[in-house]
């Protein structure tokens, strides 16, 4: 702290400094900032006009302040543009297990139906996080820095928070074991990715739900007995698979970063 | 207001030109719309002319690194993007405003710009302040917070070109950007792209030969995928003839180019 300028010659500063030379003016200014005895001493120095003024200003703010609008509130969360277009996409997919769970009670001579839906219910909202028609400012998205195998990972993990309880839900109110409906839709998922690098997320991932109905679900369904890769023995063989497939994409991804941002696009 | 100048904005940089294309080809479906074009830009508000078909849209695309160029070089802020180049570092220093503007209709303006500044990977802390400064600058303030679905045509390429400068990019590339703006907000939008091309590189890409003899320090002319001049809009004035089509000096100079370049290819 420097010492206090005299009263004199803040009364000089206070009049325009006509008589002191700026290395003063800036001394007095530097020490007037962290000063609060001084700036009273300012305050009483200056010509009434300027105080005057001073006070309507400060008069004119306070009643700004007072009448205007408040600060506006920040979301918490902000609003995404692939959570807007995915949002219909996740309540197909919960409609679709509830419908199941539904079924399934009504009808319990025939095969789990629950079972037989849960590996591909996330892939319509996978297949929508990175589906260049269903964004509609796609031109731009492609554009930006932030895309790539992180960007995926995280709309993907996204999903399978909002798709997995929904799934808990549907396999505790039919009692099947967890293993049987989580494992499947998680090797999906992965296996969906895996294969999105060589022909885009949103054709792998409705391939592989086509795959899955005609080849499994229907032909279950006409047998009324639920298939060998849905029941107990082969939960260690979707283990498996999800860890291949979350290998495969992880490596494919690392080596040519280029083309999974154009393919996924 | 004040903010911290990081050392990155204040380095020198390392390339002569924030865009340099050498024989770039690009295709538009199986057209090759680009065509063995070499361009080279510096600092400053370049205007991109050209007929319907010569290329501008698929040029711009290739630059905004939405399309990969077929053959060819194209150097982005130092980074050779057509030999596997970061992409990502290029792409933070890229604003881009497309020919057709896609957008969620239900998000404010201020929404849809924040998410846009947070795919280019701006830093949490600076985008609320970047965000209100890009839609004053295009003068949507008062409208920040309405649903884009209900704006006009005009307001929403405002919230376009707000989008598109919300990162103070190195290298601004403007799709047709005054369709649908009234004569005042032209003016405006002109003030706006001067005091970017101060130091940024801007390419501005449009068929009205008015807004690039008034706006741009530079003029950029192609047909058929080929560069056909580049000068001052002053030189591009004194290229016309009396009897040349234009009802200005740089229309006439304009189509005396033009008229020129096609009688030199069908010869």
């Amino acid at each position: 702290m420097t010492t206090h300028p005299t009263p004199a010659v803040i009364s000089h500063y206070a009049s325009g400094g006509a008589d002191v030379d700026d290395a003063t003016v800036w001394a007095v200014e530097a020490h007037l900032e962290v000063c609060a005895e001084c700036r009273a001493l300012l305050s009483g120095a200056v010509d009434p006009g300027t105080r005057e003024l001073l006070d309507r200003v400060a008069a004119g703010i306070t009643a700004g302040i007072t009448a205007g609008p408040g600060p506006v509130r920040r979301r918490r969360l902000p609003r995404t543009g692939v959570a807007a277009r995915v949002l219909p996409w996740l309540a197909t997919a919960a409609g679709l297990m509830l419908a199941a769970v539904l079924f399934e009670k009504t009808f319990a001579s025939l095969p789990s139906l629950v079972l037989l839906i849960a590996p591909v219910a996330p892939l319509l909202p996978v297949a929508a996080v990175w589906s260049r028609r269903l964004d509609p400012a796609w031109e731009l998205t492609a554009t930006m820095p932030r895309t790539g195998l992180p960007l995926l990972m995280r709309r993907t993990l996204g999903v399978l928070i909002t798709v997995v309880p929904v799934l808990a839900v549907a396999g505790w109110g039919t009692g099947h074991s967890p293993g049987l409906w989580l494992l499947p839709a998680l090797g999906f998922t992965a296996g969906a990715l895996a294969l999105g690098t060589l022909v885009g997320v949103d054709r792998a991932a409705l391939a592989l739900a086509v795959a899955w109905s005609a080849g499994v679900v229907a032909p279950s369904l006409a047998d009324g007995q639920l298939p060998i890769v849905l029941t107990g023995s082969s939960l260690p063989g979707w283990a498996l698979t999800t860890v291949v497939l979350t290998a495969v994409l992880l490596v494919r991804a690392r080596r040519r970063p280029r083309h999974l941002t154009r393919t996924f696009r | 207001m004040m903010r911290t100048v990081s050392v990155a904005e204040t380095r020198p940089s390392t390339h002569p030109w924030a865009v340099h294309a050498e024989k770039l080809q690009v295709k538009a479906g199986r057209h090759l719309a680009v065509n063995e074009l070499d361009l080279t830009l510096g600092t400053g508000v370049h205007g991109l002319l050209g007929p319907n078909g010569a290329g501008k849209t698929t040029l711009m695309r290739a630059l905004a690194t939405v399309v990969k160029p077929s053959a060819g070089r194209l150097t982005l802020l130092g980074e050779d993007v057509t030999a596997g180049a970061d992409l990502r570092r290029v792409r933070r220093g890229l604003g881009y405003l497309p020919q057709h503007f896609g957008f969620y209709p239900r998000f404010t303006v201020r929404e849809f710009v924040e998410y846009l500044a947070w795919l280019k990977e701006m830093p949490k802390t600076v985008i609320p302040a970047a965000v209100q400064r890009a839609i004053e600058r295009v003068g949507l303030a008062d409208r920040a917070d309405s649903r884009m679905k209900t704006l006009s045509g005009g307001m929403l390429r405002r919230a376009g070109i707000a989008q598109a400068i919300v990162n103070d990019p190195e290298v601004l590339l403007l799709d047709e950007p005054t369709v649908g703006l009234d004569p005042e907000q032209r003016f405006d939008f002109r003030e706006l792209l001067r005091d970017i091309g101060l130091d940024s590189c801007v390419l501005v890409s449009t068929h009205l030969v008015e807004d690039v003899a008034v706006a741009c320090t530079d003029v950029v002319l192609i047909n058929d995928g080929r560069l056909v001049w580049q000068g001052s809009a002053d030189e591009l004035a004194q290229q016309g003839g009396t009897d040349d089509a234009g009802d200005s000096a740089t229309e006439r100079g304009y189509s005396a180019l033009l008229r020129a370049h096609r009688g030199r290819v069908s010869a």
